[in-house]
Formats: C-alpha cells, structure tokens, sequence
C-alpha cells in the first residue's frame, strides 16, 4: 500500500469510531446512571415512598400499565392535537401576514404578547372559561403555534430576490408566488420550527393537566402524576415521568426524519456529505 | 412614462433619453439611448456602477425608468406579452434549489399555464442544446457552476423568446468554463436566431461575443460611445488569438478607460 493512501483510511477508520462512540457513550452514561440510583437506594435502604429504585419503577411501569397506557394515550392525543393546530395556525397564519401586511401588523404584536405570557399563568384562567380538554388543547397550541409562525415568516421573506424577479418577469400570480416560490422555499424554516412546536405542544399539554390536576379531572400523564404524588405513590410519578420523557425523544425524532425525508435531495441540513 | 410611438425601422426596442433615480437619491442612468435591432448581440459594456445593469432591468420591465421613453415593437408592444419575448439570465444561476434540472428549467412553461407533461418536449429540447440531457433529474447542487449556468439558459431559452438578456451571466465562472460558455452561447444565438443583449465589464468577453459594444460612462451611467465589430461570425477559438481580435480589444480598452476617466472627471 502506498503511504498516501494511509490517511484517508485512517479518517475512515475515524469517522466509524466516532460514530459508533456517538451511540455507545450516551448509552453508557444510562446504564452507570441507573447502576448508581440502584446502588444508592440499596446502600441507603431508601424507603419507595421517598426514592424507589429503577426496578421497582419499571416494575410500576409494568404493574401499572392499564392506568398509564390510558393517560399516555389521552396526553399524546392533546400534543398531536395542539400540534396540529399549531402547524395549521402557525403556518396559515404567517402566510395570511406575507399576504396582507396591515393583517400582520395588527396582529403580530398579540402574537407575541401570547408567546411571552408564561402559559402556567394563563392555564388556570383557560380553565376557568373553557371545558378541561379544550383548556388543555388551548394551552398546548398556545406554546407551540409561536414558533411556526415566527419561522414560517422568517422563510417566507427569507426568498432569493432574483427568484422573486424571475417569477415576476414571467408573470407569476400571487398564488403561483406562493406555492411554487415562497413555500417551498420556505420549507426548512417550517420544519425547523415544527421541531421545536413538538416539544413545545407536549409542555403545554402537560402545563394544563397539571393546573387542571387539582380541579380533579383529568386522566393524562402530567395528571397521573400530580394524582400519584398527593397519594404518595412516588414509583408510579417516576414511571409516569419516564414515559413523558420518552414521548418528548419520540416526537423530537419523528419530526427530525420527517425534515430528513423532506429536505434529503437538496437542502444543505439533509444532505449527505461527499469526501 | 410615456409609451409613444413605436421604434424607427423594425428595431425590437429602442430607449429614448431613459433615466432612472433611486429612491435614496442616487442616479443610475440619465439620458440613455438604446436602439436593438433584431438578430443584434449588443454587449453593453462599463465599468461597475455605471447602470448598464439597472438599463437592462429596465427593458425587461422589472424597474421603471423614472425619465424617458422605452418603445417596443409593435407586435411586442402589450405589456402581458412581454414574459413571452423576453429571456433573462441573472448574474447567478438563480435555480430553485427544490427542484430539479428539468423542473427549474419548465417553471417559465408551468407559469404560463402549460403542464410539466406537455412541457416535457421542450424542456428536453432545450436541455439536449444545452448539453444537460443526461442532467434532467439532477439537483442544482449537485452541478458545477458552469452546467448551473447552462440550466438558466436553457430556462431562459425554453419560452422561445425573441430578446435575450444576460446581466454579467459569466462573471463568477472561471475562465476555461467561461470560454466554453462564450462559444456554446454563440453557436446558440446563431442557430436559434436570437437577439441578445448582454451586461459586461470585461472587454475581452465582449469583443468576443458581439456585434455592437455600447461603453458606458458611470455615476450617471450614459452611452459614451459605440463600436461595430465586424469581424465576421463563427468565431473560435482562432480568433480569440487573431490580430483583429488584439486589434479590437485595444479599442474598446481605450474606450472603457476614456468612461472610466469620465466618470471620475465628475
């Protein structure tokens, strides 16, 4: 083998190791995490009542999972739902502004007074005027819609100027502007900020369930575990936690392929790169 | 902006004493005259900043002169006919990167009503003229800037238009794919019997290329002379090495450092 070939394997060779380190270390952090809380509750003989041990929650998870299927099912539905409202919203709603600015400039200030008002502080309000479900839903789009906007409007002004002329010179109607220029160009601002809207509508679902918890209510996740934590029944919040956790990782990673898919065959996020 | 009577003899435009101002005050053209006779390569040729750009915006009607008269030919005179006639090429490639070679190419088509299906035989046409045949399903970033360049012509081209602009299409290109595109351009003009009139500040591209060299005088940008040059078409890669050639390209230096020196006399 010549020795100029020597370092081009090596970076190869690199480039494996670092992926493959990409999924072992983050994997291994888990395990030496859950090994140590383990340790921790046994070593201390930790009562479940003030810290139960990852068995005992899996366990919970297990034992339990008649109730919190149902609850997570109930939270996931309001987050696709806020979700969904949020993209319609958020979307319609910034292409309404591109389209009639005096639109834009009398309601884009309410927007943002919507987006900066914490939502904890207006679910209980929510919960007043509306019935539980459309509260929840409510504050879940709430959160979630300000994003889409913002990013929708930020793509749809971000056009190549000498895109918009050509259309222009060619006599491109305002509908043909929009869907054959502006959106499509537009696209990666709009997932980028779906992704964030997905996470987002899962918190407002959850801000909500917890402020209507009181009122007694509700069946979701957020409400499950305010339920288990006044009755003391620490391993079922954990269990409860850790499936709301893994909702969050589940709808930040369908929403990162569904942009992959999208955006794969031209746009520098997507595509892979040639050495 | 008056639109008076149509062009002397059967020029396909003629601007008559166009100015324009921007709005922040600056004055990109005063007093420029331009007459484009059919099956013409006029270059117009200044140094930056002398509005030969801004000129030809003007004649596709995507800026309005603030002074002047620009007349078209008569049949070309309706202002929604005008996309049918006019091609423009833009100093970058200006693809829509979502789409791809055949897609970009179509849009003027798709535009006009027509459907990719039956856009489909012309798109092919003009990419196989182009040399982009086998490049239809290709992404624009996949391409070098010469073939992103070569896509906008064939876009420009596939409407049949009878004016082709071109706004420094070549200036971010180097120079073996320059020479390449000057020549594959001008085999193109011939057999397609185009008018174009092309934007450049360099000499050599415009002797090369044209028939007539309008130089420009910037800040304001005015015609400060033309020049015919007469050698005969085709023209190769013979000539870019001939005496005329030499011959030409001083004269038209002089000219361009005579508006450079007018400009600055200002």
């Amino acid at each position: 083998m010549s020795e100029s070939r020597q370092p081009a394997s090596n970076l190869l060779d690199r480039e494996r190791t670092d992926r493959i380190l990409r999924i072992v270390l983050p994997i291994a952090v888990l395990a030496l995490g859950v090994v140590l809380w383990d340790l921790v509750v046994r070593l201390y003989s930790i009562p479940p009542f003030v810290l139960p041990g990852p068995g005992l929650v899996f366990a919970t998870l297990f034992s339990d999972w008649a109730v919190l299927s149902d609850s997570l099912l109930v939270t996931l539905s309001t987050t696709l739902q806020g979700f969904l409202m949020a993209l319609i919203g958020g979307v319609g709603l910034a292409v309404l502004f591109n389209q009639w600015r005096l639109l834009e400039y009398s309601l884009y200030p309410y927007a943002v007074i919507l987006q900066v008002t914490p939502v904890v502080a207006i679910a209980p309000l929510l919960l007043i005027y509306l019935p539980q479900q459309a509260a929840v839903l409510a504050c879940a789009w709430i959160v979630a819609f300000f994003p889409v906007l913002a990013n929708t409007t930020l793509g749809l002004n971000s056009v190549d100027r000498n895109l918009t002329d050509l259309f222009r010179l060619y006599g491109a109607s305002r509908t043909q502007v929009l869907w054959r220029l502006k959106l499509p160009a537009a696209l990666p601002y709009i997932l980028g900020g779906l992704k964030i809207a997905g996470g987002l509508s899962l918190i407002g679902a959850v801000v909500a369930e917890i402020a209507a918890g009181s009122a007694g209510a509700g069946s979701g996740l957020a409400y499950r575990i305010a339920e288990s934590g006044y009755r003391l029944n620490i391993p079922r919040m954990f269990a409860a936690l850790l499936l709301l956790s893994l909702a969050g990782v589940v709808i930040f990673f369908a929403l990162s392929a569904l942009s992959y898919l999208l955006l794969r065959k031209w746009h520098e996020s997507a595509v892979a790169r040639d050495r | 902006m008056e639109r008076a009577r149509p062009p002397s003899g059967n020029a396909i435009v003629a601007l008559r004493g166009v100015g324009k101002t921007f709005g922040s005050g600056v004055v990109a053209l005063d007093g420029f005259d331009l007459t484009v006779q059919p099956g013409e390569f006029v270059t117009l040729l200044g140094p930056s900043g002398c509005g030969k750009s801004t000129a030809l915006r003007i004649v596709a009607g995507l800026t309005d002169a603030t002074a002047g008269t620009v007349d078209w030919r008569q049949a070309d005179a309706v202002a929604a006919d005008r996309a049918r006639h006019i091609g423009f090429v833009f100093q970058e490639p200006t693809l829509m990167p979502w789409a791809t070679v055949a897609a970009n190419v179509s849009l003027p088509l798709n535009l006009r009503g027509v459907d990719t299906v039956a856009a489909a035989p012309a798109v092919g046409a003009m990419l196989a003229r182009v040399g982009l045949a086998e490049f239809a399903n290709t992404y624009p970033r996949e391409l070098s800037g010469g073939m992103k360049m070569r896509t906008s012509i064939a876009r420009a081209l596939v409407t049949e238009p009878k004016l082709l602009l071109m706004d420094e299409p070549f200036a971010a290109l180097d120079e073996i794919t320059r020479f390449k595109l000057n020549h594959d351009l001008l085999s193109l003009w011939r057999s397609l019997g185009k008018t174009v009139v092309f934007v450049t500040h360099s000499v050599f591209e415009s002797v090369y290329l044209s028939s007539r060299i309008v130089v420009m005088t910037p800040r304001p940008g005015r015609v400060l002379t033309e020049l015919a040059i007469d050698a005969p078409y085709p023209r190769d890669a013979r000539f870019r090495t001939s005496a005329d050639y030499a011959g030409y390209c001083r004269l038209v230096s002089d000219a361009l450092a005579d508006a450079v020196q007018a400009g600055e006399g200002r």
